[in-house]
């Protein structure tokens, strides 16, 4: 496996994308540290590229690269190399390469400048988002031959946990707004990484507004150690559960 | 004119008792002189009574004479959880050095560790109170020194529990550097005037770290509020001036850093607001003064309701608070001018550190999240992102004539 | 050695294997004929598990290939169209899939014979078709499998080329090995193998040896006797139906 892996890395470096993307991180986070010495307004503004840019490249990327892996994967299938093997390498690669991308591009300035607990807290949630989309996008991949469609797959899946889900929340809570809403809303939040991590991030940045009006439902689900389970292992099985099912699909999938 | 006369009488008073010394009664456990009663019945006015350490059970002391009481590293007075510990009804006394602890708890009697009645000239300080009903309890007196004492409490329900420092009909008192924990309300005043509050802390109270009602013409200086219950809330007066106090991690759905009610001509200057819920929140307020203030870190910075008129906020810096400013409504008849924001995303280009175009400190989403509380969760995702520059855009909700003209481009210096 | 089972495939509505069943023997050399999208190549992805059939088994060595991926370090495979990470070069190719395999006993004969050394840094993308396909010869037969299959493999090469290969092909199966081979070139069939297996429209229709096949019909050349099979098939058909 670790062979297969190296092969695949390789070819990630050789396409250049993943330097360009680490730059763009180095640079627009540098930049951010530069306008604003307040580290907790610069951890505010790198949350926007945490929700929105760092889930958009991953899976757009992931998508691309597999679909250019085609080749690739056929002249590994045949050889004595798993199905599995292949699948999971292909991932660990990618996954690995855009996670690398992303700590070095906003982990490193904020280790110079000085972020805090709420900047560890961010990484942490733009590693785990880059690792869900890298899983939408083989899922995306897998489920159809065409590289449009997958791509198209792909950016709704984006769109979908970007925007449309949040519009459809709002409608909810704004519709039922007489009832008691917490304990649903907790679990519609938990259905979308997007918003979970974002939650996590709320639970850091706006502690005292999320006091004052969910009184400490929140907090006191969110940061007690069974709720830190609970979203973690919400966020873990929003990582394995399509990259799980993609698997499925490929192993079954005729090249 | 009527505080120089009592400070006259007062100097006076001093003059007599230098001059005639008084006589000093020891009290103690292994010695002659076991009962702090006895003691009191034999001195004349004018004696100081020395306390040794040691435990006094002696239920309630009622004091009727001008007498120095002081305690020699803290002996202890308990209250058997039965009883009023100390009752002064006497001009002139000092209480130093004291630990009261164990008074009782009823609900239709106010049972105090030192209750005051109908008393001036007295000296409370460097006392230490602990598990008590309510702390020190004045009425009805004046020329009150309540300094340097240490209130604490550890009664896990509000009924069981009163108050820290409680003031009813009180004028001309000065509350310096008490600490107060584990109360109902951390200082509780109505009907207190010219009383001057200053460096007190006031933290992890039950209910409000601060309360008063119709105590007019009082001055706050250099006091914490911490993480009470409910926060600090002021009702029903005027001539309120609040500077350099601190307000800070007041967190609950019905909690404050401030809150106003009923406040008029006020003058609040240098305070930080530091993580609360809201700031401040005030309603039937007006012509109050807000300056200098520092809002950082909380749910709102200020919740303004339609009901005040001719407040004034300039020169306060509004920094990482999730909104600035969220009213319940369209007509504003307040002022909001050359604060700094640290959301303001305009320019200077004449570099007179004053943006050109004006900000609107109250966002879109604060007022749909003041409608439907729930929506708080969707905070800082694209949806919301979208819908407020839609708004900035285009001002459908917020109210058109809520901004400050002037603000500034860097935060505003205080130290 | 390898015996395949019953083999169904289906890509929707196309029936691309039906009902196929066919015992290949170590030693032997078998012809796959069809026309064009017959199912020739998906028969012989099937065996390589890069399609998997939708029912049917496929054996190996006595063992289901369903789950195993081991047996295909028994298979030298040339790929009709060989497709290959095009940012890489000749030489990073083969050494990858050199790592990949691991064995210590090579056969580099084919990339001395069609002087691979030469254009070992060249990238896949540059490569011209007939390139590819030496490219692709050279790894099928790089391991010394016991198993070659080999889908048009002289297709775009020179007849230089077509002549290293075929005596290539002809050495390996001397040898005793099991081949598989696809291809229009009847002639070529007719040296490199043994055995015929003619499919159509996904049926296999006939299995036998070459000598079987030329008794039967009474011609002297593959390509004759292919034709004349076919013909008296479809006699057979049309009195059925």
């Amino acid at each position: 496996m670790a062979r297969i892996v190296k092969y695949v890395f390789l070819d990630i470096l050789r396409t250049r994308f993943i330097l360009l993307y680490t730059a763009f991180l180095l640079i627009s986070t540098i930049a951010l540290f530069q306008l604003d010495s307040d580290s907790s307004k610069v951890v505010m503004s790198l949350l926007n590229i945490v929700l929105m840019v760092v889930p958009l490249i991953s899976i757009v990327f992931a998508t691309i690269h597999f679909y250019n892996s085609y080749e690739f994967i056929e002249l590994m299938l045949a050889q004595p190399v798993k199905r599995n093997v292949i699948f999971i390498s292909e991932y660990a690669a990618v996954a690995v390469s855009l996670c690398v991308a992303f700590v070095v591009g906003v982990g490193i300035p904020m280790l110079v400048y000085g972020a805090g607990a709420s900047g560890v807290t961010l990484l942490f949630c733009g590693i785990v988002l880059t690792l869900v989309f890298t899983s939408l996008a083989f899922l995306a991949s897998v489920v159809t031959r065409d590289k449009a469609k997958a791509i198209g797959i792909a950016l709704l899946f984006w769109f979908y946990f970007s925007l449309i889900y949040d519009g459809l929340l709002l409608w909810i809570v704004y519709t039922f707004s007489d009832y008691p809403l917490e304990k649903i809303t907790l679990s519609l939040v938990a259905l979308n990484p997007v918003d979970l991590a974002r939650i996590i991030m709320l639970l850091q940045l706006d502690i005292s507004a999320l006091m004052g009006y969910t009184g400490a439902f929140y907090k006191d689900f969110l940061g007690s150690n069974l709720g830190a389970i609970a979203s973690a292992g919400i966020l873990l099985v929003w990582i394995a559960a399509p990259l799980a099912w993609a698997q499925r699909i490929f192993s079954k999938k005729d090249l | 004119m009527l505080i120089q006369r009592y400070s006259l009488i007062s100097l006076a008073w001093c003059f007599i008792t230098l001059g005639s010394y008084g006589h000093t009664i020891v009290v103690d456990r292994s010695g002659k002189n076991k009962s702090i009663k006895r003691a009191i019945a034999s001195a004349q006015p004018g004696d100081t009574i020395r306390i040794k350490p040691g435990n006094y059970r002696e239920g309630n002391i009622v004091l009727e004479k001008s007498l120095v009481i002081l305690g020699e590293n803290y002996p202890v007075l308990d209250g058997d959880h039965k009883f009023e510990i100390l009752t002064i009804h006497a001009h002139h006394v000092t209480i130093q050095g004291l630990a009261f602890i164990n008074t009782g708890v009823a609900s239709i009697n106010d049972l105090a560790a030192i209750k005051v009645l109908d008393s001036k000239h007295l000296y409370i300080r460097n006392n230490r109170l602990e598990n008590t009903f309510f702390g020190i309890h004045l009425s009805n007196s004046s020329q009150v020194w309540i300094e340097n004492n240490e209130l604490h409490s550890d009664v896990k329900t509000e009924h069981q529990i009163g108050n820290g420092i409680h003031l009813w009909k009180c004028n001309h008192i000065t509350i310096n550097s008490n600490k107060v924990r584990g109360h109902r309300d951390g200082i509780y005043f109505e009907f207190v005037t010219n009383t001057l509050i200053t460096g007190n802390r006031s933290e992890g109270n039950m209910r409000y770290g601060l309360h008063f009602m119709f105590s007019h013409n009082n001055e706050y200086r250099d006091n914490h509020f911490v993480n009470n219950g409910a926060g600090v809330a002021v009702m029903y007066t005027a001539g309120v001036k609040m500077i350099n106090n601190t307000f800070e991690h007041n967190w609950g759905s019905s909690s404050y850093g401030m809150l106003l009610k009923d406040i008029r001509d006020s003058y609040v200057k240098g305070n930080v607001f530091i993580q609360n819920s809201v700031g401040i929140f005030m309603e039937g307020s007006s012509r109050i003064e807000f300056t200098e203030n520092t809002f950082s870190k909380n749910g709102y910075a200020v919740k303004l309701q339609a009901s005040c008129d001719g407040n004034n906020f300039t020169r306060n810096n509004f920094s990482a608070n999730t909104f600035d400013i969220a009213t319940n409504g369209s007509l504003v008849l307040n002022k909001v001018n050359g604060n700094y924001w640290d959301k303001y995303e305009g320019y200077d280009l004449n570099r007179d550190h004053v943006g050109d175009v004006p900000y609107r400190p109250v966002s879109m989403y604060a007022m749909i999240v003041e409608e439907t509380p729930t929506a708080v969760l969707l905070w800082r995702s694209f949806l919301v992102f979208l819908l407020d520059r839609a708004e900035k855009a285009i001002p459908a909700i917020t109210p058109e004539n809520l901004k400050d003209d002037s603000p500034s481009m860097k935060p505003y210096d205080f130290n | 050695m390898i015996s395949i089972k019953q083999v169904h495939k289906t890509f929707g509505k196309l029936h691309a294997l039906n009902d196929v069943s066919l015992e290949l023997a170590s030693g032997k050399s078998y012809a796959l004929i069809g026309p064009n999208g017959s199912g020739k190549t998906t028969l012989m992805k099937s065996i390589l598990g890069l399609v998997v059939p939708t029912s049917g088994q496929i054996y190996f060595d006595g063992k289901l290939i369903a789950r195993d991926w081991q047996y295909r370090d028994k298979i030298g495979y040339m790929p009709q169209i060989g497709r290959y990470p095009e940012n890489m070069t000749i030489g990073q190719l083969i050494d990858m899939i050199k790592n990949i395999r691991q064995q210590d006993t090579l056969d580099e004969e084919l990339i001395d014979a069609f002087k691979l050394y030469k254009m070992f840094g060249k990238r896949m993308h540059a490569l011209s078709g007939g390139t590819r396909q030496k490219v692709s010869a050279a790894l099928a037969f790089l391991f010394d499998t016991p198993v070659l299959i080999l889908d048009e493999p002289t297709a775009g090469l020179d007849p230089v080329s077509v002549e290293f290969l075929k005596e290539k092909i002809q050495h390996e199966k001397r040898r005793g090995k099991l081949l598989i081979i696809t291809s229009h070139i009847l002639s070529d069939l007719d040296e490199l193998t043994t055995d015929v297996a003619y499919i159509y429209e996904g049926k296999l229709h006939y299995s036998n040896s070459i000598e079987a096949l030329k008794t039967e019909t009474g011609e002297k050349r593959l390509g004759k006797a292919i034709a004349t099979m076919i013909t008296q098939k479809q006699l057979i058909d049309s009195i059925n139906a």
